[in-house]
């Protein structure tokens, strides 16, 4: 277990420096941070300046050690529409994604594997096809087309749900949250129904199909002939054995959340850093672009670390396998 | 060499017994095979074209559906701010949403194809380099990846079509090589290595055919992932540019007038995707039911 946990971490050390190689020197071409800088009154010899005073007049090479260096220190630069180190800006509104993200996923997680289990036990019932029929409308709706309709519904129509912004937030452990307050709830209820529509589809189809698969196991015939009782062989039996996939692809859509909170908090406006980053491409604030892109990168380098440890934990073949 | 007749026929065998009994799915592919043929054909059955500023009259801006439009037309689904039609402009969204998909699934499929055999018949260095660049890309969500990559070369269509085809040919490319390594254990591949039948003839002649079948099950599904990947970008405003509007393009700019009660804008563009993309993943599902051993022995129980 331990070499294997070493191996992966060797992988998922080579993948998080060649990632940072590239949102690095990808994002090197995209404008020059000078011209955004720089209004009409600058002379040739103040732009100078400032490209030696941000360090844009050393090589490339350079340029990417003094980046790692810093970035290690926890220095991710300063933004040049903010005028705000980088780092600050995305602690600072890291929570809000955080809160919307776990919400969508508690909710994403209780109804779609309950969902799932049941239509893939009843696999021909009524009930089971009108849930999977939903469950691919679901899927196959655009989260930004969601978002409108919620809006329109929720918002306009019945007025009952706020549309945009977060609410009244509270402190707790010196981190401002919203859903701590019952208007920060309001606020949080239609982003979080947005993100979680997909989950709750994701899940539902992936718990369906592994319950079918497991279900015609030889060993779930036996427990069935044991006469062990229905609830006992779907708690012991069945979703034990589902749960490897879950487990997987649920960790992966942690990452897979806080890629999609771009589009839900750009369109209802929730202050997190998925809209921190939209904003920040269509400035060039490239400073941000690249925090974000490699705090991202390493997040994601670190979820599948930890999945593919849990997944050896799970299925002890994936861990004896050379 | 390859009898094609033959080749014909059992592929239209296959695709009745695909969709015989399916009522669900041969209604999505009726509805897909629509679409195509309305975005082929748009500019000859589109009342106006959107793209010509010249036919555009200011004065017929934002009018509801049904209205007569200055130059004595109908516009039986309103007009826009800048007085496009909106039937028009959705039947030229269309197309060019199902263009910018079709060539990425297209090229994704060709790149993440070539690489799987590669890799397969080569191994070696040639395969870790593979496979590790494929590890790279399925680990990240592939509308991140495309934000990266519009970040990094900007936007429109030529920039959109490579950002989708770099979230395309990964996971082709590991189904390519577990598909072509089952294939290359049987005694065949052994045959023809031993003849000296050079690499490049194998990975064409044997593998390609015999290794492909799983590998196109997934260009369905591939491609409403790629129709619903460009809506989503044109509608955040990195993708397609504005005077050639797909149908996400044209949902972001009615949603500014969502609020002040004129919903035709976003609304028939928003109900052509979301049936455009219903209709290519009803069919996906049907084909890979269809293909997966495991149900079909299932439901034979």
């Amino acid at each position: 277990m331990i070499r294997y946990i070493l191996k992966r971490l060797w992988h998922s050390g080579i993948l998080a420096i060649v990632m940072s190689l590239i949102v690095f020197f990808g994002l090197y071409v995209v404008g020059d941070p000078v011209e955004m800088l720089s209004d009409d009154e600058f002379t040739e010899q103040d732009k100078i300046d400032l490209a030696i005073e941000l360090g844009l007049d050393k090589p490339l090479f350079e340029q990417y050690f003094t980046y790692a260096g810093g970035m290690l220190q926890g220095d991710f630069g300063t933004s040049f529409v903010h005028n705000r180190p980088v780092l600050e800006l995305i602690l600072e509104r890291l929570p809000a994604t955080i809160e919307i993200s776990l919400l969508a996923m508690i909710i994403g997680l209780s109804i779609g594997i309950p969902l799932g289990i049941f239509s893939g036990i009843k696999n021909n019932s009524r009930a089971s096809k009108i849930i999977s029929f939903f469950t691919t409308v679901g899927y196959s709706t655009p989260n930004f087309w969601q978002a409108i309709i919620l809006i329109m519904v929720f918002a306009v129509f019945l007025q009952w749900l706020p549309a945009s912004g977060r609410g009244l937030t509270n402190s707790m452990f010196g981190i401002e949250w919203a859903w701590l307050s019952l208007n920060g709830l309001q606020h949080m209820a239609l982003p979080a129904i947005n993100l979680a529509i997909y989950k709750i589809c994701m899940q539902q189809r992936l718990a369906k199909s592994g319950t079918q698969e497991i279900l015609y196991q030889e060993y779930m015939t036996f427990a069935r002939a044991k006469g062990i009782s229905r609830n006992r062989i779907i708690r012991r039996h069945l979703l034990r054995n589902i749960l490897i996939p879950i487990v997987t692809i649920t960790g992966l859509e942690v990452g897979g959340l806080i890629a999609f909170s771009t589009v839900t908090e750009t369109i209802f406006s929730w202050p997190g850093i998925g809209k921190l980053l939209l904003d920040s491409i269509h400035m060039i604030d490239r400073p941000v672009v690249v925090a974000y892109l490699i705090l991202i990168t390493m997040m994601f380098v670190f979820i599948n670390f930890v999945v593919d440890v849990m997944y050896a934990f799970l299925d002890p073949r994936i861990r004896h396998q050379k | 060499m390859i009898d094609y007749k033959k080749k014909l026929a059992t592929l239209s065998l296959q695709t009745k017994s695909i969709f015989s009994g399916h009522p669900i799915a041969i209604a999505g592919l009726i509805g897909f095979v629509i679409f195509v043929l309305i975005a082929l054909f748009a500019p000859w059955i589109a009342p106006q074209n959107p793209y010509d500023l010249m036919v555009l009259d200011i004065m017929d801006g934002l009018l509801p559906p049904l209205s007569k439009l200055g130059n004595g037309t109908t516009s039986w689904l309103g007009t826009d701010a800048v007085g496009r039609d909106i039937l028009s402009a959705v039947m030229y969204g269309l197309r060019l949403s199902l263009f910018v998909a079709f060539v990425a699934t297209t090229v994704g499929f060709l790149i993440g194809v070539f690489l799987g055999l590669l890799a397969a018949v080569k191994g070696g260095w040639v395969e870790s380099v593979i496979m590790r660049a494929v590890d790279l890309k399925v680990s990240f969500p592939g509308i991140l990846l495309a934000l990266m990559m519009l970040a990094i070369f900007g936007t429109g269509v030529d920039k959109i079509i490579y950002a989708l085809i770099i979230g395309v040919w990964a996971s082709k490319a590991r189904l390519t090589r577990s598909s072509a390594l089952s294939e290359m254990q049987k005694e065949y591949i052994d045959a023809a290595r031993i003849s000296a039948i050079p690499n490049w003839r194998i990975m064409l002649k044997f593998l390609l055919p015999n290794s492909i079948a799983p590998v196109l099950v997934m260009v369905p599904m591939s491609l409403s992932g790629c129709i619903g990947a460009e809506a989503t970008l044109s509608f955040l405003g990195v993708g397609v540019p504005i005077t050639e509007p797909s149908l996400g393009l044209l949902i972001a700019n009615g949603n500014d007038y969502l609020l002040s009660g004129k919903w035709w804008i976003s609304l028939f563009p928003g109900v052509v995707l979301v049936s455009l993309v219903l209709c290519i993943n009803v069919v996906a599902d049907r084909i890979r039911e269809h293909n997966n051993p495991f149900l079909k022995s299932m439901n034979m129980q």
